[in-house]
């Protein structure tokens, strides 16, 4: 279980971004942490990961409490983040990568399970360099992959839309599909988009710094989809959807 | 041969106490090993010290091996090899360098390469430089690489130095031929105050030349790199370098890339970039549970791979 204890942080400007911010994800669960734009979603998520340290406030895992860890010290407590653009390495290949993820060398049905996971043909790719060549969709697929490599209890997607074309789009709703469906540990995705929260369990909208409101999907869904900010699907993108 | 030798050779040309095929081992300033094959033939120079390898047209699969190494302090060693490669033979070449000095004495060696690709030939050449020994000389190696590929021919270039020589100067020049094409990958990493300068010169002669050049290289501690390359297009062709630098600690770079298009029909382009490592590198694989020191490492090595 993650528990965000009034957790407040300023930017260096002293632009207050989060305003005590509580938070209990349970285990097990697909937690969508949604809002406007600017309302402090990806720094919570980066807070989360250590990325971030709170100006004030405490961050609990299984009730240790770990916000005065490190990146790393989160990481090896079993916090995985994904980017919302992913890090490209020039010379580093995805095997590389995904076996680093995982901390061991991994025989090519491994890789394949993990690639496959995300839509990718392990053959194709396991070879290739993690840099500019890759597209918005195949990056973004492979930084998935490298966090379902490490099977930590906790995984901070932050807005995993975010960098790739709709169709793309698409085939990723249905990779977070098919993780609700094979769910280990917890799952909290920063997103605006209408599809994902679909497959919540649960939904927060944050908004001016604060939690306004968390509950399960159906409860919550009204109530944001009424503020406005949701990426709606437009006509050509629920035909897509619809096919 | 002595066991410093050994020690080199393992390092510079994947040595496992011998070589298959036709080698030539040069020890400081002699040859003390030296085999030919049926199609590869390595005969001393008449006029300088250095070799003659003639490969015989339509030679595949061979690998020739002409490794040197310095094993101490006050040794200026400067060779001459000329490799004549016959139309449409396809082989390796490996010419690795080992530099060691257990002394204050300067230990050096110098190369001077010749490639003469005939027609429709295919070389792929591994040069390897290191330098090692605890003593305070100056470890130096100093290549000149020169490369006439003919129509047709092929040559792929990967050079490295990763670790131990303090000065090195690497000329390298070429002139690629009608439909020819030539191919560098160059790996450099400088620690401590170690020096490093690469000199690229090539002329794109015939129509459909091509040459592709890409060097990482990785300057660290207080060590110093300059980096030039000139591509002259004098035909319809295209030519391509990228200058890639990571700079640490207090290591610096000067990159001068140069593109000259004396042909309409020449398209060349070059890319160059120079910084320390990305934050957000760091970053990302510390979320995977490295710490900061061991996704440096990973980067680097990564990188200069």
């Amino acid at each position: 279980m993650l528990r965000l204890h009034n957790i407040t942080w300023n930017a260096p400007d002293g632009k207050e971004v989060l305003r005590g911010v509580n938070l209990v994800v349970p285990d097990g669960k697909l937690v969508v942490i949604t809002g406007p734009n600017g309302s402090g979603k990806t720094t919570l998520a980066k807070l989360i990961a250590g990325i971030e340290l709170p100006t004030s406030g405490h961050i609990l895992l299984n009730e240790e409490d770990i916000t005065g860890l490190d990146i790393t010290e989160r990481a090896k407590k079993g916090v995985s983040f994904a980017f919302q653009q992913p890090v490209r390495f020039k010379g580093i290949t995805v095997r590389e990568l995904i076996e680093t993820a995982s901390g061991n060398t991994l025989d090519s049905q491994q890789l394949c399970d993990i690639l496959g996971r995300v839509g990718l043909c392990a053959r194709d790719y396991i070879d290739r360099e993690v840099n500019a060549t890759l597209s918005g969709g195949e990056i973004k697929r492979i930084e998935i992959a490298t966090v379902l490599a490490r099977h930590t209890l906790l995984t901070v997607f932050d807005e995993p839309e975010a960098g790739i074309d709709l169709w793309s789009f698409k085939n990723l709703i249905g990779v977070f599909q098919d993780m609700r469906r094979n769910l280990h540990g917890t799952l909290v995705i920063i997103s605006h988009q209408e599809r994902i929260l679909r497959i919540a369990d649960e939904i927060v909208l944050l908004a001016d710094g604060v939690i306004q409101a968390a509950g399960n999907r159906d409860t919550m869904m009204d109530r944001v989809l009424s503020t406005g900010h949701l990426a709606a699907g437009c006509r050509k993108e629920e035909e897509i959807f619809d096919e | 041969m002595n066991e410093i030798t050994k020690t080199l050779l393992h390092l510079v040309s994947d040595w496992k106490g011998s070589f298959s095929g036709a080698y030539n081992i040069r020890e400081n300033g002699c040859s003390v090993a030296r085999q030919s094959s049926k199609n590869i033939l390595i005969d001393n120079k008449e006029d300088k010290p250095g070799l003659n390898i003639h490969i015989l047209p339509g030679t595949t699969g061979e690998t020739v091996s002409i490794p040197a190494c310095v094993t101490h302090g006050d040794v200026d060693d400067l060779v001459y090899n000329d490799f004549y490669v016959g139309t449409h033979a396809d082989v390796t070449i490996v010419a690795g360098c080992g530099v060691h000095t257990q002394t204050g004495e300067r230990a050096r060696h110098s190369g001077i390469h010749r490639f003469f690709l005939a027609p429709g030939s295919h070389v792929r050449y591994l040069e390897k430089h290191v330098g090692t020994g605890t003593g305070t000389g100056i470890r130096s190696i100093d290549p000149v690489t020169e490369i006439y590929l003919e129509e047709g021919a092929v040559l792929e270039m990967d050079t490295s130095q990763i670790g131990g020589v303090d000065r090195t100067l690497r000329k390298t020049k070429a002139v690629v031929g009608r439909g020819a094409r030539l191919t560098i990958r160059e790996h450099l990493l400088t620690q401590k105050e170690q020096t490093a300068d690469t000199q690229f010169e090539v002329e794109l002669n015939g129509e459909g030349a091509g040459a592709d050049i890409v060097s990482r290289s990785v300057a660290r501690d207080h060590s110093r790199q300059t980096y030039f390359s000139t591509i002259i297009g004098n035909a319809p062709c295209s030519g391509h370098s990228e200058c890639d630098a990571i700079i640490a600690e207090n290591g610096i770079v000067d990159a001068a890339p140069k593109l000259c298009a004396h042909h309409s029909d020449a398209a060349l382009i070059h890319e160059a970039a120079i910084g320390k490592i990305a934050g957000d590198q760091i970053i990302k694989l510390r979320t995977l549970g490295l710490t900061e020191e061991e996704a440096e490492e990973k980067i680097i090595r990564g990188f200069l791979s």
